[in-house]
């Protein structure tokens, strides 16, 4: 049985180290190079026009880091990082049996990559970018800045204009500045990556960064209401309002 | 507390060294018309005892009144009272102690037999004092001259510790491991840069191993070192990286720790130029002028990066080098404005002797 071509798309910020990664590439059979990108943005436009099987991501970036462009990436295609030391990372490629490969480019480690790669996308095992970011973290160390893609466009909100966030069935509704946007990403998985010493779950489906409410009024017995500081109301369940009391004392 | 009082080993060899004192009240008091010599032993060694303790009281008076020459008379009537005091003290202890001897009737003439040796002892209890008051000065300029040794050794130690912290941070691991990558690229696409890069690098190494052993190099032997990182990671950024030298050769010669700057060059292309899809333009500027040395680094941004960790470390590693060698006299400040981070180093212009 003769295997389909894959198509692999290559993302990095330094040209030699694409060269490199194209010229190990052409040598796996069934494999074929869509392009380049030198940078996530142009990675998440390439992956939309060329429709890629795999995409080759180098973590340290402009812009998007590696990890932002796979949040933002269709979850159909396969992805590879690629890292030249970050042990933080490999340890969190581990864990969540993501393929990674490291600088220098050893040619059997890529054809290993893109045969496992081959398999995941036959498996169609599901990925949880964001918890995965959240590993190659340093522990105590929390999510500065979501993105978010709004058809061809990236927004990036830095947490500090970060208000509140709503859970929408598979989505997530952030608001920020008067304005919302939609994310492909649970509550639960957005608030494990956020400080909790700064963003509480004060509901079920919703989450607020502390300093930006306002005052709470009582809505009902035990339950309460949050308004923010742009002028917006969310519910506060019970629980919601005693973790609200524990955070604040 | 007194530093003899401070460590109970000292008191024993302290009231040892007291014991001519005794020699000297007794023969005090033995003067003819005055004691018997028997009584006057009886007398002088609770005397010279109670003195040995009276006499440690002017260390904190010392301490109150450090020795300045602008303040002299004050230094001078303070100590004078209080001399005064404590012999009266003492004379009217050993009246007591007299007193005491004469209630015994073999002793009873001993009190009429004292009065009249009081001046003299009295006499003897001011000059000892000064005495004393001298000998507390010369124990505080002891210790401050061991206090401002262990000050030198801690400095001298965090000075090391600074240049370790330095020279590990030095070759980043991230760096070489990229540098590897890049030269194995470029060794099938482009042999000759390849062996460019090899060479830079090696420059690189080189340098950095051979001033990570010397206490201070020069401005200019420092931007070299810069220079040869800058090379590199051209080699790896192409167009992206530009860098912009606008200097001044009396600084040149200028003295600073070695691995100062290069580290922050560094930040500047790590954090800054590689943040940028475009790239952009490392600023190094050095002006030498009224005795000081300024360099100023500074790298445009993303706004939208977040504050990277690690930097934090590094900066601070910088100013507790600046503040080691230089005191309050090394200064340095970093800065993030919208789209631009600088930092500034301001420090004496030393110039090698």
């Amino acid at each position: 049985m003769r295997s389909v071509p894959l198509g692999v798309l290559i993302v990095d910020d330094e040209a030699p180290a694409r060269s490199i990664l194209r010229e190990h590439l052409a040598k796996v059979p069934g494999v074929r190079v869509l392009g380049e990108c030198a940078n996530g943005l142009e990675a998440l436009r390439a992956a939309g026009e060329l429709s890629p099987d795999v995409v080759f991501l180098d973590i340290e970036m402009p812009r998007l880091s590696g990890f932002e462009v796979l949040e933002l990436l269709d979850p159909r295609i396969a992805a590879v990082f690629v890292t030249a030391y970050d042990e933080w990372a490999v340890k969190a490629f581990e864990v969540h049996a993501v393929d990674y490969v490291l600088k220098p480019f050893e040619p059997a480690r890529i054809a290993a990559a893109v045969e496992r790669a081959r398999e995941r996308l036959a498996s169609r095992a599901p990925r949880d970018a964001a918890a995965l970011a959240a590993a190659a973290r340093p522990a105590g160390t929390w999510l500065e800045r979501v993105v978010v893609r709004d058809g061809a466009r990236v927004h990036i909100i830095p947490v500090d204009k970060l208000f509140a966030a709503r859970a929408q069935d598979d989505y997530v509704e952030l608001s920020s500045e008067g304005k919302t946007f939609l994310k492909a990403q649970t509550l639960a998985s957005l608030a494990a990556a956020l400080d909790p010493s700064r963003f509480v779950r004060v509901h079920r489906s919703h989450l607020v960064r502390v300093d930006a409410i306002a005052r709470l009024e009582t809505y009902a017995k035990g339950s309460y209401v949050a308004i923010l500081t742009d002028g917006s109301r969310v519910p506060v369940s019970r629980e919601g309002h005693a973790r609200l009391k524990t955070l604040l004392g | 507390m007194h530093p003899i009082l401070a460590r109970p080993g000292r008191l024993l060899p302290y009231l040892a060294a007291c014991a001519p004192l005794a020699a000297i009240v007794t023969a005090l008091l033995a003067r003819p018309g005055g004691l018997f010599l028997g009584e006057a032993v009886a007398l002088a060694v609770p005397l010279t005892v109670a003195y040995a303790f009276m006499g440690l009281s002017p260390w904190y008076l010392c301490r109150q009144f450090p020795l300045k020459r602008e303040r002299i008379l004050p230094i001078v009537l303070a100590h004078a009272l209080a001399g005064a005091v404590i012999a009266s003290l003492w004379v009217g202890l050993a009246a007591l102690l007299a007193a005491g001897f004469g209630l015994i009737p073999a002793f009873q003439s001993l009190p009429g037999r004292f009065a009249g040796q009081a001046i003299a002892l009295l006499a003897a209890g001011f000059l000892l004092y000064l005495l004393s008051a001298a000998l507390n000065y010369v124990l505080l300029a002891l210790e401050a001259a061991s206090e401002a040794e262990r000050r030198e050794a801690e400095l001298e130690i965090l000075a090391r510790e600074a240049e370790l912290a330095a020279l590990r941070a030095q070759i980043r691991p991230h760096f070489l491991f990229n540098c590897l990558n890049s030269i194995s690229a470029l060794a099938s696409a482009d042999p000759p840069k390849a062996q460019e890069m090899c060479v830079r690098l090696g420059e690189f190494l080189r340098k950095s191993l051979s001033v990570g052993e010397r206490k201070t190099i020069s401005v200019a032997e420092e931007l070299a070192l810069s220079r040869a990182y800058l090379q590199v990671e051209a080699l790896r950024f192409g167009e992206r990286l530009q860098v912009e030298e606008d200097l001044d050769e009396r600084g040149d010669l200028c003295q600073l720790p070695p691995l100062l700057l290069q580290p922050l060059v560094e930040n500047a292309v790590r954090h800054g130029v590689a943040s940028l899809i475009e790239g952009g333009k490392v600023r190094v500027s050095v002006a030498c002028s009224a005795g000081r040395l300024r360099i100023l680094i500074e790298n445009p941004l993303d706004p939208d990066a977040p504050a990277r960790p690690g930097t934090g470390v590094g900066l601070a590693n910088v100013r507790q080098r600046l503040a080691a060698k230089w005191g309050a006299d090394g200064l340095f400040a970093a800065k993030r404005l919208a789209d631009r981070y600088m930092v500034v180093i301001s420090v004496p212009a030393e110039v090698a002797a």
